[in-house]
């Protein structure tokens, strides 16, 4: 299915096209990795609603982006549970690993560096979101391992020999 | 040691799949509902049972339901609040990663109970395992037939919808969660009218948690008496406890309602780190105020801890050992309540931003003589003069650490420094 048939899939679900415009954000964010002007644009003619409703909840909700984000977004928690168990020093070391503050994107494009309010998995703190994926029980070691695992990966997507693939920020 | 009875499946292999669910006698109680059952002697059934919401006020789940009227000419709703945005809480997320069915046939059994013919699920988007789960399960009950129309060859017809939240915990608020569904920004509604009678697209809808609902299927197997047989009168049935910070055996404990925060604590999730002594446990979450080392011996149930000062909330209690700053936690708090305020108070909006340059001054080793009356009078105007319980949460939380810790944030003023660093 493209991005039109699923958000029409989805809107099927509710009464209102209003109420799909949460779900039909997902998913064209999913699509676009972001969500550009033009894309918010294309949502509401999809579903025939005011551009300003999409507008209103593209820029409340954390989850949406309107800028874009590297290959892998790197979501560590800070709240109180993953702060007790040590984030603050994660968050130091993936800053001078990558090479990039908080909020900044590798210049290679791999890595977005955020951190988040709490991800609900408190019971293995310190905790990383990547992607759909949560990484628990972290520490410094599980995430230079972590980072080295994703640039191999990124080096197999983009064709590249993972092994020469330089550290972002050398 | 109390039999799991939300847990039971969780550390299951395929605990999630509906085979699984149904060799444990899973479906049996809607199959119950339906045969035995109307829908008015459903909410007696829990009415009698006295399960209280597990989202944190801990009102009467069989009044709530009672409330919605019986003629209205409108559809009735049931919303399934799996927001789950307290910090310290992640009892939600296992049961809907590790025992999704247990929630949906507590969905049906509610739907049959107050009318309703479609539900939302409403999950935080973060939880991705958890939404996929709950769409594999969803539709293993449908193509069974315990979703879907004239469910188990009954008059009821009853569909399940997940809709996916996007990072607002102002959405765990009912009425904000309402807007959210309806597709605008979330924030919480005046009441009355309360949703019961004019909740989602101005039907009545009911809004309950997902352990609460997992707990119907359960009561109408097993009857009210034996819920109310375990843990306290007031209080009664299992209860999910989210351990989380400095503790050794982190995790999620079912366990009676009214267990002492002690020995839940020290026993059941091992006591603090080595070396380290427990200094305050916060027990239900951020919102709840925290209590001092010598206050542990306290029941965790909604009464208990309420006159205790704080509150069973989430039950998502964090432990914090005697090497952490409790100014840094009280301003890692009330960052947490200024970043997720929904901007619709003033009072929350703007004073919670003023008590976070304060409280960031003092841990700072910058705070002034006064700082703290000023703190105290931010909270007496942000407390009772908003919309929803954010702002209240966040100026008791604020109060309570002022309160048990002050000789900490006196300790920053007067040595200009974070006595912990």
């Amino acid at each position: 299915m493209n991005m039109r048939e699923k958000i029409e899939v989805a809107a099927a679900r509710y009464p209102n096209q209003r109420s799909a415009i949460m779900p039909a954000l997902l998913i064209a964010q999913k699509e676009h990795g972001h969500l550009p002007g033009p894309v918010l644009e294309e949502v509401a003619d999809i579903l025939g609603v005011e551009r300003i409703w999409v507008y209103e909840l593209a820029t409340f909700y954390t989850l949406f982006r309107t800028e874009p984000v590297g290959m892998f977004h790197l979501q560590l928690c800070d709240n109180v549970s993953c702060m007790l168990r040590g984030s603050e020093d994660l968050l130091r070391h993936l800053e001078a690993v990558l090479g990039i503050k908080k909020d900044g994107t590798t210049l290679d494009g791999l890595f977005t560096l955020s951190t988040v309010e709490c991800l609900g998995a408190c019971e293995m703190a310190p905790v990383m979101q990547v992607g759909d994926d949560y990484c628990g029980g972290l520490d410094i070691a599980r995430i230079d391992a972590l980072l080295e695992r994703l640039r191999a990966m990124a080096g197999q997507a983009i064709g590249a020999d993972p092994a020469t693939t330089a550290p972002p920020g050398e | 040691m109390m039999e799991p009875v939300l847990l039971r499946n969780v550390g299951v292999p395929d605990g999630h799949q509906l085979a699984t669910y149904e060799a444990g006698g899973g479906y049996q109680a809607l199959a119950k509902a339906l045969r035995e059952h109307t829908p008015d002697e459903i909410i007696d059934l829990v009415k009698e049972s006295n399960l209280r919401g597990r989202g944190g006020a801990g009102f009467p789940t069989g009044m709530k339901w009672s409330f919605v009227p019986k003629r209205v000419g409108k559809p009735k709703y049931l919303c399934c609040n799996a927001d789950e945005g307290e910090p310290g809480t992640f009892k939600d997320r296992i049961i809907m990663e590790r025992d999704p069915h247990q929630l949906i046939e507590g969905m049906a059994i509610g739907g049959y109970a107050i009318g309703a013919e479609t539900a939302y699920v409403y999950i935080r988007g973060e939880y991705a395992l958890a939404i996929r789960r709950l769409e594999q399960a969803l539709a293993e009950a449908h193509a069974k037939g315990y979703l879907g129309k004239r469910i188990l060859g009954s008059d009821f017809n009853f569909a399940v919808h997940i809709h996916c939240g996007a990072g607002a915990y102002i959405c765990g608020e009912e009425t904000a969660m309402l807007d959210s569904l309806e597709g605008k920004r979330a924030q919480p509604r005046l009441k009355p009218p309360f949703p019961a009678v004019e909740g989602l697209y101005a039907s009545p809808t009911v809004i309950n948690n997902v352990e609460t609902l997992a707990c119907v299927p359960h009561i109408v197997a097993r009857g009210p008496n034996w819920f109310r047989s375990i843990g306290p009168d007031k209080s009664p049935g299992p209860k999910l406890y989210c351990l989380s910070g400095q503790v050794r055996k982190p995790g999620l404990y079912e366990l009676p309602m009214g267990i002492p925060l002690r020995e839940l604590v020290e026993e059941r999730a091992g006591g603090p780190l080595p070396g380290r002594k427990i200094k305050a446990v916060i027990p239900g979450g951020v919102s709840a105020p925290v209590i001092p080392e010598h206050g542990l011996d306290v029941g965790m149930d909604f009464d208990s801890l309420a006159a205790a000062g704080s509150m069973l909330g989430s039950a998502g209690v964090i432990v914090i050992d005697d090497s952490t700053c409790m100014v840094k936690v009280a301003t890692r708090i009330i960052e947490f309540f200024h970043h997720e305020s929904c901007g619709k108070c003033t009072p929350c909006r703007e004073g919670l931003n003023w008590v976070v340059k304060v409280l960031r001054r003092v841990e700072a080793g910058q705070g002034a003589p006064g700082d703290l009356e000023q703190l105290q009078a931010l909270c007496k105007g942000i407390f009772g003069n908003t919309f929803c319980a954010l702002g209240d949460g966040a100026a008791m939380g604020l109060r309570a650490a002022l309160t048990h810790f002050e000789h900490e944030f006196v300790a920053h003023i007067e040595a200009g420094r974070c006595p912990f660093h």
